[in-house]
């Protein structure tokens, strides 16, 4: 157990407040008449719908199906009937709305036929397929697809698995619970990651805040071979992913690098335990802990069923006079919610209940004055006070040279800045308006591209219609002129009329043949016409056909007229 | 004398050669230029510049003989970055030319469509299916919102929609400074 711990550099140490939600064991949240499932719940694409309004379903039974590789599937969390399927604003900070299913529960909690598997005789393959059906995705908050994370790097083999249970973030307890109740599960589960990259090693990262996790953990990974549980110094952000990798190796993953090139991946204790729900009990993902904290008289963590309307988790916490506005995450990540009738989702590690007295409101925001503190506090060595410069005067190229998309958005640099300015709020502005950018450029190399193939295109076809058009005109002059004329003779294409004499002499000969062939053109035409006989009159009345008789007649009488030759025109 | 001559002439004549050498292996096919307006310009090949379409406005732009401000799509972002690059001044957009939108797609109300085949000749960059007397229907995200299709149709069945911002698309507002109002100091 003597393992060599590295540090990161920057980090704050706020006030962890851990204490209030950790004093009654995990409960389970009660079911609500209605739940409201976002169908987009994992970083990557949407899946996709695969229920209708008026179905019945059973708990665990697939509601949305991974649409493609980078996705993962959504289940029903309790048996009973699909209200709709249709957009309703999530939580998320752009309160807009995407597709949910709505069921409305029935009461009876009837799960769908559970397949256990035994994960030693399964191939890795069949074992990510089988995450990715169950739904389960990254727990910390990222929600990214686990079975994509398990998927061997370029570099070859994964040897070091990273489990994060540091849940350094101040309020949030529930991977702290999740350790102390279930560490068997959780233990089993890190297995089960491990038998899919065959990792040699394993390392359990705990904060040393949390004795009694770190204690359960270790009496439950004291059966298994190879598990290391190593307390981490309890500083903020010693969860982040790349900053925990380089408490516990010592690796530092470079800029725009993934951890698999590296053979070391990470994974959230949450995930570890789904994963073992998911393999071991054929449970797919459909219910979560959440941590209730902040401002209110029953602080506590609760499994709350995936699609939980936020209200009715409220309740149980009992929020205190003096609350103004509800935090989805921890208060360093976490956003306000714009309403409080959202569902749970995946990502739902806390709501918190912000009040003035607990949360003050921040002083007005004052001029940088480049003192450098947030330089000092960032844990991914960037300058965010040069990054601030540069997100403000929308100056993205430059934001980018200086590595904003390394920021990793946990606001120690906001936390120790003296101007009260809130610089994640630039940065998230940049990041997303550069991703825009990025888009739009790349929609409009791909207009330009299909504009310069569809030119390319029309040219061609333009140019093989001519030449079609000429090989026929000849084709047929030929068989007009007969044996008379040799082939080789007859212009394809007719030659401009010149001045001279020479070339003037075939001129009337080619006139002729063309006369001839528009002559016969004609004809044909005329031919084609007059053989049309009208269709669907049999079943007409009498009168009507005298009608259209009498049209004929005069149709008739007209033809006659324009064969013979007007004697003067009028 | 003569030997200076000579060595002055023989250097002169190797530089010569290197030179023409130089212009001939390192000679730049096409106007680098026109590359540059051409991929600030947001691609909808939809004429309101008065070319046909967006690489032979941006040749007109390097020749000289238009003016930057006649690109409704690309906005007062566009012209800005045209102006920079070209060195010229910046101009408000010019009015005859059109305004600018909100990014909007075609969409087609496949229940009037008479399957006439006219959109999709028009469609500067290929996002319509269909074929003749069949249904026709806009791949939403190939379309450039140029607006070349609603024109040509006989039944009127386009219409033009704006695209809606998803959670995919969203982004941050940039951050509001506050402003000290005086008094309160």
């Amino acid at each position: 157990m003597l393992a060599t711990l590295f540090k990161f550099r920057g980090g704050i140490k706020p006030d962890a407040h851990k204490d209030e939600s950790t004093r009654t064991p995990i409960a389970a949240a009660p079911l609500p008449a209605r739940l409201v499932v976002p169908l987009r719940q994992n970083a990557g694409s949407a899946p996709l719908a695969l229920v209708g309004p008026g179905q019945k379903v059973l708990k665990g039974e697939r509601i949305g199906a991974p649409e493609g590789n980078f996705s993962a599937a959504v289940h029903a969390p309790t048996s009973g009937t699909v209200l709709a399927v249709e957009p309703r604003m999530l939580p998320h900070p752009s309160a807009l709305s995407a597709p949910c299913v709505v069921i409305e529960s029935d009461g009876e909690e009837r799960w769908i036929e559970r397949t256990p598997v035994d994960y030693a005789a399964e191939s890795p393959d069949a074992l990510r397929d089988r995450l990715r059906d169950a739904g389960i995705v990254g727990l910390g908050g990222a929600t990214f697809p686990s079975h994509i994370k398990l998927q061997p790097g370029a570099a070859g083999r994964i040897g070091t698995l990273v489990i994060n249970g540091a849940e350094c973030e101040p309020w949030i307890t529930c991977d702290d619970m999740l350790m102390r109740e279930r560490a068997a599960g959780i233990v089993r589960g890190i297995g089960i990651l491990r038998h899919i990259v065959s990792a040699e090693r394993v390392l359990v990262g705990i904060e040393d805040n949390k004795p009694q996790a770190i204690a359960a953990l270790r009496a439950a990974a004291a059966q298994a071979h190879g598990i290391e549980v190593v307390p981490v110094p309890t500083r903020y952000p010693a969860g982040g992913e790349k900053q925990l990798i380089r408490v516990l190796t010592g690796i530092e993953i470079p800029y725009g690098r993934l951890g698999t090139e590296f053979g070391v991946q990470c994974f959230n204790v949450g995930t570890a335990y789904a994963t073992h729900r998911a393999i071991e009990l054929g449970e797919p993902l459909v219910s979560r802990i959440v941590t209730l904290a902040g401002n209110v008289a029953r602080p506590g963590n609760w499994e709350v069923p995936i699609g939980t309307p936020i209200d009715a988790l409220l309740e149980l916490a009992a929020p205190q006079a003096g609350t103004d506005r509800y935090i989805m995450g921890g208060p360093m990540m976490g956003f306000t919610l714009p309403r409080t009738d959202l569902p749970v989702t995946k990502a739902a590690n806390c709501i918190l209940a912000a009040s003035p007295a607990l949360f003050p409101p921040q002083g007005p925001e004052m001029p940088c004055i480049r003192c450098g503190a947030c330089t000092h506090a960032c844990p991914a060595e960037l300058q965010p006070h040069e990054l601030y410069w540069f997100a403000r005067a929308k100056n993205f190229g430059k934001a980018q040279e200086y590595h904003i998309f390394d920021c990793i958005e946990c606001g120690c640099c906001a936390y120790v800045c003296p101007s009260n300015i809130r610089l994640v709020d630039y940065y998230r502005f940049a990041k997303t308006s550069m991703r825009a950018l990025e888009r739009e450029k790349a929609a409009a190399d791909a207009a330009r591209e299909r504009f310069e193939f569809r030119n390319v295109r029309s040219e061609r076809e333009a140019k093989e219609k001519a030449e079609r058009l000429a090989a026929k005109t000849a084709a047929a002059r030929q068989a007009m002129a007969g044996g008379g004329q040799p082939a080789g003779t007859t212009p394809s294409v007719p030659a401009a009329p010149t001045t001279t004499a020479e070339a003037a002499a075939p001129l009337p000969q080619l006139d002729e043949a063309k006369r001839a062939l528009i002559a016969a053109a004609i004809e044909r035409a005329r031919a084609q016409k007059e053989a049309v006989q009208p269709k669907n009159i049999d079943n007409l009345a009498p009168e009507k056909r005298a009608e259209i008789r009498e049209i004929e007649a005069r149709r008739a009488q007209v033809r006659e007229l324009a064969k013979t030759p007007p004697e003067e025109p009028v | 004398m003569l030997s200076a001559l000579l060595v002055m002439a023989g250097i002169a004549v190797v530089l010569g050669a290197m030179l023409g050498f130089a212009s001939v292996r390192f000679k730049v096919k096409g106007d680098p230029l026109v590359d540059k307006i051409d991929a600030i310009l947001p691609q909808t090949q939809c004429g309101q510049c008065g070319f046909p379409g967006c690489r032979p406005y941006a040749q007109a732009i390097a020749k000289g003989e238009a003016e930057i401000n006649q690109c409704p799509p690309g906005g007062e972002e566009g012209i800005r970055k045209l102006a920079d690059l070209l060195g010229k001044e910046f101009k408000p957009l010019s009015v005859e030319h059109g305004v600018e939108k909100p990014k909007q797609i075609a969409f087609i109300d496949e229940a009037l469509c008479i399957g006439c085949t006219l959109c999709t000749q028009a469609c500067p960059v290929d996002a319509i299916v269909g074929a003749a007397k069949q249904m026709h229907t806009i791949v939403a995200p190939l379309c450039t919102g140029c607006e070349l299709c609603v024109s040509p149709c006989p039944v009127d069945c386009i219409a033009m929609v704006p695209v809606p911002e998803t959670v995919e698309t969203w982004k941050w507002k940039y951050p509001v400074v506050q402003i000290k109002v005086a008094g309160h100091a």
